[in-house]
């Protein structure tokens, strides 16, 4: 593994950010409105019959770190797209760049539009409702460790689907966030979905981290429980990206199998 | 040994080969698209591969860039069989690979630079701006190039690792005949310069016959016929290389060499 390689892909994609100042577009604009308009729900919430808790506090926290997921998925899926949209998969492959080098290339490039993405919903939840994302505290860090692991996983999971069945699969790409947001807990605690649906949220390692930052925003004692959730759920995440860096491998296999990589723009058999 | 020897799916190989291709096959939906063909390629020489539309000769370039998984056969390339070990050695210039449009030109050379792991990147680069006539266009995006251009920035990519094996997928198809002069020309410089081995597919007979040491003709995901570009024609009682390749792709089973008894 060459670092000089995965550099090369982070460097065509700033290259193309640079080049193109409308890609910043979604870096920021829609983790931007959702800090805003929750904020401003949150208040709105917050002023009815005078409640004690502090929704600002909570919403935001769980909106800011629910967006620095997204972006993170986005952000390995964006860049991928632009691969396919150039058809440049062929120029690549055939280089000496190997599949692992390709993928850490789609992973920083995803870091850095979502520092970029997480450093604008700080700022702007600051600034426009005076909330401090810092004062989760250390637990900070192991929250978007875990996140960080399963946005990455999630988004390399959606290339994957999009490799094996051709660029028509993107649609699929962009809801899976917010479908998954329904279980982890993000707006709302996971007691309040139906039994049935709280199985799917004990799997998803995002909803270990919404139920933690909830308990610990909302002022309630820490649960016993915590760093063993934050265990789990970082084991979680860990499992998760090991199979679907294995699944994307394995579908690059077949499509070295199929002629597809040469010829993806035929969607892959 | 002097040169490449091929045979009807047989082969001689030297040590001075860059390129050992035995018994490579592949098939598609239970079509063979390459059938059992062997051929070899020693260093400084220009090996063209010929044969009509879906004859397999771009499913064979694609074997050897390693992107597409041979069925059976066997593919060496400086004597290793593991590509892992030789793709900084080995580069390609394809008629359907273009360089990302929205790139411009110095980008694209630096991103592809990077993945060859060339040394001095950018005197490199800037040495093949000038070589190619690409230095206006630097920093122009390579979707806004002419046809010509796009063919010399694919050149300037394919041999900016100065590759010890050079694939070239029809380098000039859609160029003009001025263009593709000066293509050739710069191929032919390279190779001798480099002693680099070259496999060349073209459609343009004339230009396989300035440039070939040797040419192989496939149909149907088999050799037919190999030999030396300039003589061929005549083995086979034909006027020249075109006539041959059209015989060919006709009527393949007509072809007899008037030099065998």
């Amino acid at each position: 593994m060459k670092f000089s390689r995965i550099y090369a892909i982070f460097l065509r994609q700033l290259f193309l950010i640079k080049s193109s100042p409308i890609r910043l577009t979604p870096i920021f604009l829609w983790i931007v409105i959702d800090v805003i308009q929750w904020g401003f729900i949150s208040k709105y919430l917050g002023s009815l019959g005078r409640a004690t808790f502090g929704f600002v506090t909570v919403v935001l926290g769980a909106i800011i770190l629910w967006g620095f997921l997204t972006r993170l998925s986005h952000g390995v899926m964006t860049a991928f797209l632009e691969d396919i949209w150039a058809q440049n998969f062929l120029n690549y492959f055939a280089s000496p760049l190997k599949i692992g080098e390709y993928l850490l290339g789609l992973v920083l490039t995803s870091i850095f539009t979502g520092a970029l993405g997480l450093s604008a919903m700080v700022i702007v939840a600051g600034a426009a409702f005076g909330y401090n994302f810092f004062k989760i505290g250390l637990l900070l860090f192991p929250f978007m460790i875990i996140l960080f692991i399963f946005g990455i996983s999630l988004g390399v999971m959606i290339n994957g689907i999009i490799f094996r069945f051709g660029p028509a699969a993107e649609w699929i790409g962009w809801p899976i966030p917010v479908v998954l947001s329904i279980f982890s807990g993000v707006y709302y605690p996971i007691a309040t979905l139906p039994a049935g649906l709280q199985v799917i949220a004990k799997l998803l390692p995002a909803s270990y981290v919404f139920e933690s930052l909830r308990a610990i925003l909302s002022g309630s004692a820490v649960d016993p429980s915590l760093f063993s959730n934050l265990l789990i759920s970082l084991g979680l995440s860990s499992v998760y990206f090991l199979l679907i860096y294995k699944f994307f491998v394995s579908v690059y296999r077949h499509n070295m199998k199929t002629g597809s990589i040469a010829r993806f723009a035929a969607e892959p058999n | 040994m002097a040169g490449p020897v091929f045979g009807q799916n047989m082969l001689i190989m030297s040590d001075n080969s860059v390129l050992k291709v035995i018994a490579l096959s592949k098939s598609f939906a239970g079509i063979k698209a390459v059938d059992d063909i062997s051929l070899s390629i020693e260093e400084g020489k220009i090996i063209g591969l010929l044969g009509p539309n879906g004859a397999g000769k771009t499913t064979t370039i694609n074997m050897i860039l390693g992107i597409l998984e041979p069925d059976g056969g066997t593919i060496k390339i400086f004597n290793k069989t593991g590509l892992d070990e030789t793709r900084e050695r080995l580069n390609f210039a394809a008629v359907y690979a273009h360089l990302p449009g929205n790139l411009t030109v110095r980008q694209n050379l630096n991103v592809f630079g990077l993945l060859y792991g060339v040394k001095g990147l950018k005197e490199k680069i800037n040495s093949l701006l000038q070589e190619f006539d690409l230095e206006k266009f630097a920093d122009t995006k390579a979707g806004l190039l002419s046809s010509g251009e796009v063919s010399r920035l694919s050149l300037a990519k394919a041999v900016i690792n100065d590759p010890g094996l050079l694939l070239l997928d029809e380098p000039t198809a859609s160029l003009d005949p001025d263009m593709a002069e000066q293509i050739r020309e710069k191929i032919k410089n390279y190779t001798a310069r480099t002693r680099a081995g070259v496999l060349w597919t073209s459609h343009n007979m004339k230009e396989i016959e300035a440039v070939c040491d040797q040419v192989l003709f496939l149909s149907h995901g088999k050799i037919l016929l190999s030999g030396d570009p300039k003589t061929l024609p005549a083995d086979y009682g034909k006027k020249d290389l075109e006539e041959l390749f059209i015989a060919i792709a006709r009527e393949p089973l007509t072809l007899h060499n008037h030099n065998e008894v």
